[in-house]
Order: structure tokens, then sequence, then C-alpha cells
């Protein structure tokens, strides 16, 4: 009851009485007054959050006022700054000064978590080191490539992939964001489903379909914009959704009550859906004199959401607001509830979960199902951008199965896939300034995915990091014995 | 005295825990050595150091009194080791021959020379009495004569020293008593017998000796001649230990589970594993379904718990038809259910203790609130059932169920399904792999649960706790019931031609 009151009766009737209530008390459109709004009501929502799911991501006030400070430092700030570059350079210095500190804060934080005195048993210093490790490897291999392609540019050209996404300040960082999203979500589509014990090979597939969707609804409903301009851009996301979610279930249902190995099922289902690509997009959405599909109205584009100030010149939009939002919600779905509790059962032991009476076929249709919806998402959050298209060609999209190599990267945990996401766009940043250089650019793909490649074995890295830490372990404690265990 | 094995001051130690501290075993030529332990006590371990699957940090083997370095287990093959695994290691759809010879051919010209190893095969089979058809495939033989493809696999390599790690798991009284036979007329050959067990009487029975570990210690060597049984425990177990189950007669009460008729199908194999078996299991007594592994009755338990579907009959659960209920229906019901393999059934290994013991009410009222879990409930929960039932871990409710011990990890599995208070407790072979001290504590359990007025199904392969626990013995044979025996009245023999199928009472 106490519980009850403290989460539902105590915050959201906040949250709302405050969004209300306050621009009547004050005027929310001036700088200070808007600032005072957004903290306050983003503090209240963290600290629901936090006390909610009591989990590492937020656990405390202190969490939720920091989220609340970042917000505003993000998506506020940057609106009144925007015709003063001083101030806004003040505010980028501070964004990055927060979120460096923050993260070495979160890091410390859980790896001190770890209640075993043994290095080797804390399971964050160990994936952490493993993913490290395996990333600093790739970089080399990347490195011996440019040596043997060209010898006299190799150490520039690596330190122009080293600098990747800074290699133009802000700029490059925003596009490295906007280059991040559809591999995050996409990532996360495949992390998700071998949570479940599946292997989503899918995701292009299913990516296809929701871009395709997206596409549709963005050149042709316009008359949704006529009601709410706000709502065509939902709507356009709703059904790519959905359309992705129908791609992955199918593999699915095959799986689970026909027992069809969804690897093969969802390879197949990747070609079909690039055929029913090509022939929905020549049949309805085709512009002929540039052979690819019609502009989107504008009213269906990603809203920007302040952030072209902050970054300024990139394509850097309001998707990765959508992509950390999603990983969020996979993550507490994963962790916190019933349902992931189910799913992960079924995931790492099918008998056991039988047994325990968890319906593991349902399970596996609903994971599949969300999996495809998240890489429909990812589909859709490409393509509503000015300037995107697609070309009815019979190419797979390449962009579901760089997703498999991010859920690996990320050890398949939602927030592990956002940092891997986002060091592939890192990447790729890198790869679009070597061209500065002579490099030719299928050889700047060729590195790039070597890293990834080699960056992907962090589980196989793993365990000689285990190795290493358990002989460390050891010898800090070489006679005591610890009783209890099969060997 | 000549020793053809010697392990002299073995330390291997694995992070955390050190399997074999300073442990020393010499083995006579031509002696039977049993090596005593519970489970975790480092028989394997130590074992496994002779056959070269691990390196130990300290101590020296030697063979013929040769300083030697086992690094993997075809230098122990050359040294004349051989090992029976507890779990067979055969190729089922490879015959009898070909098993043996695998791994080991002779070739001419890249040709295996068949021929001359079937007549080897069977030159050693008539000498040492293993009786094998050689041309018979694996999966259409009976498990003793398995086991006797194993023995033989290791004197076609001719294995001078054999490592027979607990043989006896899965043999009828007979097979038994046939093994046992086997074994002495190995010594008698000259052959060299380490026997890793924790059953005492088959120590007694065919061992010299016996060394006994405990907790990767070494304990110490006797005669087995001139040593009880309970000495032999009490050296492995490190305090006295009570044989005989303390349990007042039963007092059974109305009727909780009743099977009619019931049928189940493989569609796989094409036949009938559980042939129209009727029964009644009621409150306040033990009802056990003895019978050889592989007799039906998994499938029989499966079908009372929703694992199978059930292709004719019924099952009443107090009165109401639950044949066709889920899983998930059984066990609100009221079906408790301590599954056959641990590992598969009973745990999510990589989950946490506390998770682990939510697995089936994890949906309840008391564990989640609008589809979140409940943490501080699920760890209240885990706290209150590991000091109920004495479960011991690393740390507590978060440890890994990977990292516990096998008695540990089914004290879990009892403490889970008996928290769970339901009207008819099913145990399959709740004491399989565990070590004396924990098959106290379970059958104490057991009998608690009895006396509290449930039913309880017990399935068990061993005849001991068969005796020893139940209240009624039903015995299953290729999935049929071939007899019903009251424990008092009956004993370990007659048991043993019933299930063996030899013979059967016509109901």
């Amino acid at each position: 009851m106490i519980n009850k009151f403290k989460y539902e009766f105590g915050f959201l009737p906040l949250f709302i009485l405050f969004a209300l209530v306050a621009p009547l008390i004050f005027d929310v459109n001036t700088s200070t007054g808007n600032i005072i709004y957004s903290t306050v009501l983003v503090v209240i929502l963290f600290s629901y959050i936090g006390l909610r799911f009591k989990d590492w991501v937020v656990n405390n006030i202190i969490d939720a006022v920091f989220y609340a400070l970042l917000f505003n430092v993000i998506f506020i700030l940057p609106g009144f700054f925007k015709d003063n570059e001083t101030l806004l350079s003040a505010d980028r210095f501070v964004l990055i000064v927060m979120t460096i500190a923050f993260i070495i804060y979160k890091l410390v934080g859980k790896l001190k978590a770890s209640k075993s005195q043994r290095l080797s048993e804390n399971k964050t210093l160990v994936d952490l080191s493993g993913s490290v490790i395996s990333i600093i490897i790739g970089l080399l291999f990347g490195l011996v490539i440019m040596l043997i392609f060209n010898p006299s540019q190799a150490f520039e050209g690596f330190w122009i992939i080293l600098q990747g996404g800074f290699n133009e300040g802000f700029r490059s960082l925003g596009n490295t964001i906007y280059f991040a999203v559809p591999i995050i979500l996409t990532g996360l589509s495949v992390a998700f489903a071998f949570r479940t014990g599946l292997f989503n090979i899918g995701a292009s597939g299913q990516f296809t379909m929701g871009a395709f969707v997206a596409i549709f609804i963005g050149v042709k409903w316009g008359f949704i914009a006529d009601i709410n301009p706000l709502l065509h851009w939902f709507v356009a996301v709703f059904f790519a959704i959905i359309a992705g979610g129908i791609w992955g279930a199918i593999p699915g249902y095959l799986k689970a009550f026909n027992n069809v190995n969804e690897v093969v099922s969802s390879i197949m289902l990747n070609y079909i859906a690039m055929y029913i690509n090509v022939l929905l997009i020549k049949k309805y959405i085709y512009n002929t004199a540039y052979n690819r599909t019609y502009d989107i109205l504008s009213s269906s584009e990603t809203p920007g959401l302040n952030l072209q100030h902050l970054f300024p010149n990139s394509s850097i939009n309001g998707g990765i607001v959508v992509a950390i939002l999603t990983v969020y919600l996979l993550h507490v779905i994963l962790n916190k509830t019933t349902f992931g509790f189910e799913l992960k059962a079924v995931g790492l032991n099918k008998s056991a979960a039988k047994y325990a009476g968890m319906n593991s076929k349902v399970n596996i249709v609903k994971s599949m199902a969300i999996a495809g919806g998240v890489a429909g998402l990812a589909g859709a959050l490409t393509y509503l951008v000015a300037g995107k298209f697609l070309i009815p060609e019979t190419v797979i999209l390449s962009q579901g199965f760089t997703g498999i190599a991010i859920s690996l990267l990320g050890l398949s945990s939602p927030i592990g896939v956002l940092f891997a996401g986002l060091f592939f766009g890192y990447l790729q940043q890198g790869g679009y300034y070597l061209q500065l250089l002579d490099f030719k650019p299928e050889i700047i793909d060729i590195i790039i995915a070597v890293i990834i490649y080699l960056s992907a074995l962090s589980l196989f890295i793993q365990k000689f990091v285990i190795k290493g830490l358990k002989r460390r372990d050891d010898k800090n404690q070489q006679s005591e014995v610890i009783e209890g265990s099969d060997v | 005295m000549e020793y053809i094995v010697e392990m002299l001051n073995i330390t291997k130690e694995f992070p955390g825990i050190k399997a074999n501290d300073n442990v020393t075993l010499q083995l006579k030529k031509g002696e039977i050595h049993a090596l005593l332990g519970e489970n975790g006590a480092g028989k394997s371990t130590l074992m496994s150091v002779l056959f070269g699957l691990y390196t130990p940090e300290e101590g020296t083997i030697k063979v013929r009194g040769e300083e030697v370095v086992i690094t993997n287990p075809n230098d122990a093959n050359v040294h004349g080791i051989g090992m029976v695994h507890q779990h067979f290691k055969l190729v089922h759809n490879f015959t009898v021959a070909e098993n043996i010879v695998l791994g080991y051919e002779d070739t001419k010209f890249g040709f295996l020379k068949f021929d001359d190893a079937v007549k080897k095969i069977n030159d050693l089979s008539d000498k040492y009495k293993l009786k094998v058809d050689t041309s018979s495939l694996i999966s259409d033989i009976s498990v003793g004569m398995q086991q006797r493809v194993e023995i033989l696999k290791m004197l076609y390599r001719d294995a001078e020293i054999l490592i027979f790690d607990e043989p006896t798991a899965v043999l009828t009284p007979q097979e038994i008593e046939e093994l046992m036979g086997i074994m002495k007329d190995l010594t008698k050959e000259g052959k060299s017998i380490i026997l890793i067990t924790h059953k005492l009487n088959e120590i007694k029975q065919v061992a010299d000796r016996c060394s006994v570990l405990r907790k990767g210690k070494y304990i110490g060597t006797v005669e087995v001649e001139n040593t009880s049984v309970e000495k032999m425990a009490e050296m492995m177990v490190g305090r006295e230990v009570n044989f005989v189950v303390d349990k007042e007669d039963a007092k059974p009460k109305d009727t909780v589970l009743e099977v009619k008729n019931l049928t189940v199908r493989n569609h796989r194999l094409l036949k009938d594993v559980v042939k129209d078996i009727s029964f009644e299991a009621k409150r306040g007594e033990i009802l056990c379904i003895a019978g050889i592994e592989g007799n039906g009755q998994t499938q029989l338990v499966e079908a009372i718990t929703g694992l199978t579907h059930v292709t004719s009959g019924n099952i009443l659960l107090k009165g109401n038809d639950i044949t066709k209920f889920s899983v998930r229906e059984k066990n609100n019901a009221g079906v408790s259910h301590i599954p056959e393999d641990r590992h598969k059934h009973g745990l999510v290994l990589d989950y946490s203790l506390e998770e682990n013991l939510i697995l089936q009410s994890y949906f309840e009222e008391k564990f989640q609130e609008r589809g979140f879990l409940r943490f501080d409930e699920i760890r209240q929960h885990a706290k209150k059932l590991i000091a109920n039932f004495d479960i011991r871990s690393g740390k507590g409710p978060t440890t890994s169920a990977r990292s516990m011990s096998g008695g540990n990890q089914q004290k879990a599995i009892v403490a889970r399904e008996i928290d769970r208070d339901t009207d008819l407790l099913i145990a399959v072979q709740p004491t399989r792999g565990l070590d004396v001290g924990a098959i106290e504590y379970i059958h104490k359990q057991l009998i608690a649960q009895r006396d509290a007025g449930k039913a309880v199904l017990l399935i068990s392969l061993e005849l001991d706790e068969v005796l020893n626990v139940s209240d009624r013995i039903i015995v299953m044979y290729e999935g049929e019931a071939v007899g019903e025996f009251d424990p008092k009245k009956t004993n370990e023999n007659e048991l043993g031609l019933y299930m063996a199928g030899s013979k059967r009472s016509e109901a």
C-alpha cells in the first residue's frame, strides 16, 4: 500500500499537477521560467523512475537532478542561446564535462557494486575490459591494414580514425550520433532476441519493412498533418514499428509452433522484404525522374528538438532521443519485469522455463515481434529525414547485419548496445574524414569492418581477462580456501 | 610392496578452492582400490589429474615406479591408464566393435583392419567374460552391456590401470553383482582398479583398500576388511551418519493423486513409453515408483506434471481431472515437482539463487506488481528459504546457481518446491549424485512432508532409498507397472527381478 502511494499516488499526480499549474503561476516561456519548469518536471519524472525500478541508471535524487540539468543543457538552453556563439560554446563545454564526469561516476559506482572481493567475479569489470581490449585489438588490426595499403599515410590516417567524431568538433559529433541511431536500434533488435535465445538475423528485412511503411506514410498520408502536424511523424513511426514487428513475428511463430530454425526463416524473409520493397516502391511511391522514392512531407520528418543548435551543420535529429528511450525501455523490460524474467529464462534454459510453467512458445513470438518492431523503428528513423530516399534496387540493407556486430560488441545488453552503436558511429565519422587522405572509400569500409569484426570478439577476450584476473585474485588470497564448489 | 600408480602430495587449485590439497593415492598392482568421498570432495579432480585432464600445481605422479608427466588423456593411455566414465562415451549409431576401435584404429594403407580388431575384441571378451555382441548397435543393447563395451574399450587399448567412475549408478542389482564379478576377474588377470564411489556396500563387497577424501583433503587409507561401513562413512562425512531412516508408519488418508489407465506414446520411437498405468497416491504416504532408468518413469512424471502430452487415460488431483492442464495450471492446482535433472529442468543456472527460488511463483501477487518484479520481496523470500533449508552459497541470494555445489543446488530446489506448500510432491531421484549428508537431509525432508499430510510420489533408482524411505512401492518395467510391494515385506532381490523384467505379478 505504501509503495503504491509512493509510486502512483505520489509522483504522477505531482508531475501532472506541476505541469498544469506552473504555467498559471509564472511565465514558462521566459528563459528562467522554462528552465525551472523543465528541471522540476524532469526531476519528478526521474525520481519516480528511480524509485520505481531501483536501477543503477537512475537510483537516487542526485541522478534525477543530474538528468534534469543535462536535459536543460541539451534541449532548453541552446534554444535561448542560438544567436550567441559564445554562450553556445560554453553550453557545449558544460555538456562535455557533465557527460564525462557522469559516465565516470556511474562506472565507478557500477564497478564497486559487485559484492565479491574477487576481481574475476566482478561482471562489470570483466565485461568492460573485454570490450575495451577487443576494441584496441580491432584498432591495431585496422592500423595494420592501413600500413599495407598506404604505408606513408597510415599513421596520419590512424590518428584521424581515433579522432573519429571529434574531427570537426560538434558537427562531426552530431553526425556520429545521427549515424549511430539506426545501428543502435538494429543492435538492440538483435540483442533483445538473443536474450530469449533467438538469433535475429532478419533485422535487415524488418528494417526494410519499417523503412518502406514510414516513407509511404510520410509521402502519402499528408492528411494526418492537417489534423495535427506532430501526429504525422508519430503515425509513420507507429506503423513502421508494427510492420517490422509483424515481419519479426513470422519467424518467431514458425520457430515456436513449427520448430523452424529462426536463422533460416528470417534470412529468407530478408529477401522477401527486399523484393516486396522494390515492388511496392515502384507501384506506389516511385519518383521515376530520379529512380527513387518521392520526398517525404516535411511534417513527417523526425523533429530536431533544438539539437541542431548544439551540433551545428550536422544531420542530427531527435532520433537519438527515441533510441535512448528504447534502450531504457528494453533495459527495464529485460531486468525489471516478469515478462523479462520469463524471456531470459527461456533464453538461458528452455527446459527449465517449460518446467516452471512459462509459455515459451508465446514468449518466443513476443520476443521476435518486439525485436522486429525495434528494427522497424530503426528503418523509420533512418528514412524519416529530409533528403533520404529508398532506391528500388535488389540489395539487402546492411544495417541489420551491422546490428549483429553491435549486439555482440555490446554483449547483448541494451545499455552496452547503446555505447557500441555510438562507437560505431564514431568510427564511421573517422572513416568519413579519412577521405581527406589518399584512401579509397572501399578501404575505409574494410578498415571499419575489420575493427568492428574484431571488436565483437569481446566474449572471446573476456576469457583471457577472467584468467588474468583470477591469477591476481589467487595471489591476493592464497591461503584462503572457500568450500562448497563442485569440481 | 610394489605400487603401480602413486600420486604423491597432489595439490590442484581452482580459484577460491583447493580441490585437492596434498592428496596421496597409492595403488598396488592387482588390487581394487576404492576412492571414497562426498560430492565435491575432489575425487573426480584427482582422477582427472591422473587421466591428464588437469595439471596439478604440486605433487608427482609415478607409474610403475617412474615419475611421469601426464598432460592429456593420450599420455594416460600410453601409460596404460583407462577410464570408464559415469556417463558412457559411446556413439549410439555405431556398432559395439566400431565404438571399441574408435580413436585407436589400426589401418593398412589407410584402410581399417577391422577383422583383426573384431578378433581381438572377441578374444578379450572371452578372456574376461565380458559378453558383448560386436555387431549390434549401441542403441539396441542394454545399459549393462554398454558398460561392458566401455570396459572392453579400455582393455582393447591394453590398459593396466582401470578407473571406474561411479559404475553402478545405472545398473540393476543383478547387473551390479555381475560387474563386481568382472572387476574381481580383472584383478586376477593382473589389472589394477580404482573404483570411485560413495556407495559403501559396494566398497565393502569388492575393494581391498579404500582411500577417503573430504573437502579436498586426504583423510586416510584403510584396509576394507578390517573397517566397518560406519567407520568409513564417518571418515567420509566427518561425523557419525545415521543409515537407517527414522520414520513412523504411514497413516494414509484421502487420495490426492489418482492416475487412471495412463498411456504416453512417444511419437518418434513409435511406441508407448508408459502403458496403461493406474495408481493412487494418498495423503500421508510416500509412494515410490522403482525401476531401472529408462523404463518410463521419466515420461510418467512428465505426463503428471504436464511436460508431456497424455495419449490416453486420466490424471485426477483431489478428484479434479487435470489431464489436460498446462504445466502452470497444474502447478497452481497443487503439484510440486523436484525434477530428475536439476541442471536441465530444475534451475536456470545463470540466474541467481533468489531468481531460481521464484522460478514458478514470480507471477504471484507477492512477487510482482503490475508486471514489475518486487525485488525486496524476492530477496526476503530467498533469505527465508536459505535460513530454513540451510542452503549454503558464496554470496547468499545473489550467488549464481551455476557456482553452487550439487548438494546445495538440490537443496534450493527442494526448498522451493516444499515452500510452495502443495498437496502433491513429486520427487524424481532427489538424491542423485548427492553425498551422504545431503541424502540424509533430503530423506528427512520427504518424510517431514509426508507427516505434514502431503502425498509424496518418489521416483528412485536406488533400491536402498526405495526400501528405506517409501511406504509403498510400484515397480515399472518397459512402461508398465509390473508389481506393487510393501517395503517391509520385500527385499532387494525380489525387486531386482521385477525391475529387470524377469518376473511380474499379473494384476
